[in-house]
């Protein structure tokens, strides 16, 4: 049976369609994934991410432990500081990606939460003498995203958040909830996630519901996050990358830092040419109004050369996207085409983030 | 609720209003409620023949698409051309605006469900 998040009783309350993500019953969407979008895109949304996992590494050796399991250089960190970074294997495949926050004694390390036992197992074996703790089932995690996020969440916060920058946090108190307040996020607004004991998330949940109401704010599924993300081209382990993707093939070589020493995977990852890596991920529209799938074939010149990773309905372009995994040697001036349910869809490449938010919003 | 005591339905979870030799074809509240978000309808276009029980078209979600089949044969008249802008009237109002095609010289195929039968089928 999948678990439950402490938020379960009012996501089934407030009538949610439930699905299994994770190991979880997850919210799908309360509404239509169409109104829950665009209230992320325009005013603000309110999601329960609590299936995410979080592990700490604490003690003098939780540096050291943390710089061998991921591929960004986290010795830049100051407390309160926070980064985005993949976890490889010794052959350089992505084992999950994460965000280390850097803490008053340590690590939090966020993991998906599909991956946790695998990466709880790896991470264990890897860090030697540093204290290692599963947090995934005290915690909860609420993200407050959108336009309006920052202001509602400041509003409710007894520290000043508001100045708290893009990857940093605050330890403070929300609506008298003791939360990290974490100016971070997968919808490509900005806004904050909120890291609260798991029995103190339902009256944290009802409270932001309650203050951010007048403002248009709605408890927002899966289902969203998942057209956010690809939106703002965000990855999504599992379905864009796995064990055997390097990060170079899938557009992430910008976390990985040789120059910070040794780590898990270095030595495969500096036997990649970083400009022609095996795999080149690219972002796609198609022609027309099909949705592109996970594992469709993509054509170059009429030929197979890789496969769509993501693809959605773009509800703020209004049109299809989708992300792509290319065989290394398909030339950037090649005309793609995907191959749709039997139909073949020419497809333009594009830059990725499809959405990037207006400046000062 | 709707009134669905005109209404017929299909195993694969379309429906079709008989009047006279009209008959309109749409998909179900079930189907719609499965399929969640309605982004792109492919359709006949007016004038195709369609057999019943065959693939005559087929309906994406931000979920997931599948293939439309006739509840009845007959001859395209009329297309919903408010869903080429609109395919959310699927998930709205899948038994009123959401409707999809017109058939002219319509003939029911043989299998099909009234409400009745058809909630068993769905256990709703």
């Amino acid at each position: 049976m999948a678990a439950r998040t402490s938020l379960y009783d009012r996501h089934v309350a407030a009538g949610a369609r439930m699905v299994e993500f994770g190991g979880f019953d997850m919210p799908l969407q309360y509404t239509t994934i169409r109104d829950e979008h665009i209230a992320v895109r325009t005013r603000c949304g309110l999601f329960d991410l609590s299936h995410m996992g979080e592990v700490r590494i604490s003690g003098d050796a939780a540096l050291d432990a943390v710089q061998r399991l991921v591929t960004n250089d986290v010795s830049r960190l100051d407390v309160g500081g926070a980064l985005y970074s993949v976890m490889c294997n010794e052959a350089g495949g992505i084992v999950d990606d994460v965000i280390v926050y850097r803490e008053p004694g340590g690590y939090m390390v966020v993991i998906n939460a599909a991956c946790r036992a695998k990466d709880v197992a790896w991470m264990r074996r890897h860090t030697g003498e540093a204290p290692f703790a599963d947090l995934s089932d005290d915690l909860a995690l609420l993200a407050v995203q959108g336009p309006h996020a920052v202001a509602l969440v400041a509003r409710m916060a007894a520290d000043d958040v508001a100045g708290v920058e893009p990857f940093h946090f605050k330890d403070t108190s929300v609506a008298g909830v003791h939360a990290a307040v974490s100016r971070t996020g997968y919808t490509g607004e900005d806004g904050f996630e909120l890291y609260v004991d798991a029995p103190d998330a339902p009256g944290l949940w009802d409270a932001l519901l309650e203050a951010g109401a007048p403002e248009g704010m709605i408890p927002c599924g899966l289902g969203a996050r998942d057209t956010l993300r690809l939106e703002a081209g965000l990855r999504l382990y599992g379905q864009d990358m796995d064990d055997s993707t390097d990060p170079y093939s899938c557009a992430l070589g910008w976390t990985v830092k040789p120059g910070k020493g040794e780590f898990i995977g270095s030595a495969a990852l500096a036997g990649i040419d970083r400009a022609h890596p095996p795999r080149r991920f690219v972002g796609l529209v198609p022609e027309g109004r099909a949705i592109a799938r996970h594992g469709q074939t993509v054509l170059a010149g009429g030929r197979p050369a890789g496969e769509i990773t993501s693809g959605t309905y773009s509800f703020t372009l209004e049109r299809s996207i989708a992300t792509a995994s290319l065989d290394g040697d398909v030339p950037a001036d090649a005309e793609l085409s995907i191959e749709i349910r039997g139909t073949i869809a020419a497809a333009a490449v594009v830059p990725l983030p499809f959405y990037r938010r207006p400046k000062g919003a | 609720m709707a009134d669905l005591s005109a209404y017929r339905f299909t195993a694969s979870h379309e429906w079709v209003r008989v009047d006279g030799s009209t008959a309109t074809v749409g998909i179900t509240d079930h189907a719609q409620a499965q399929l969640g978000d309605v982004i792109f309808l492919e359709l006949p276009e007016v004038g195709a023949a369609l057999t019943a029980g065959a693939r005559f078209g087929a309906i994406e979600s931000v979920k997931a698409a599948s293939d439309l089949y006739a509840p009845a044969s007959g001859t395209v008249a009329e297309v919903n051309a408010a869903l080429t802008d609109h395919p959310e009237l699927v998930n709205s109002d899948p038994y009123g605006e959401g409707w999809m095609i017109r058939l002219e010289d319509a003939s029911p195929a043989g299998n099909l469900m009234d409400e009745a039968g058809y909630s068993a089928l769905v256990g709703s």
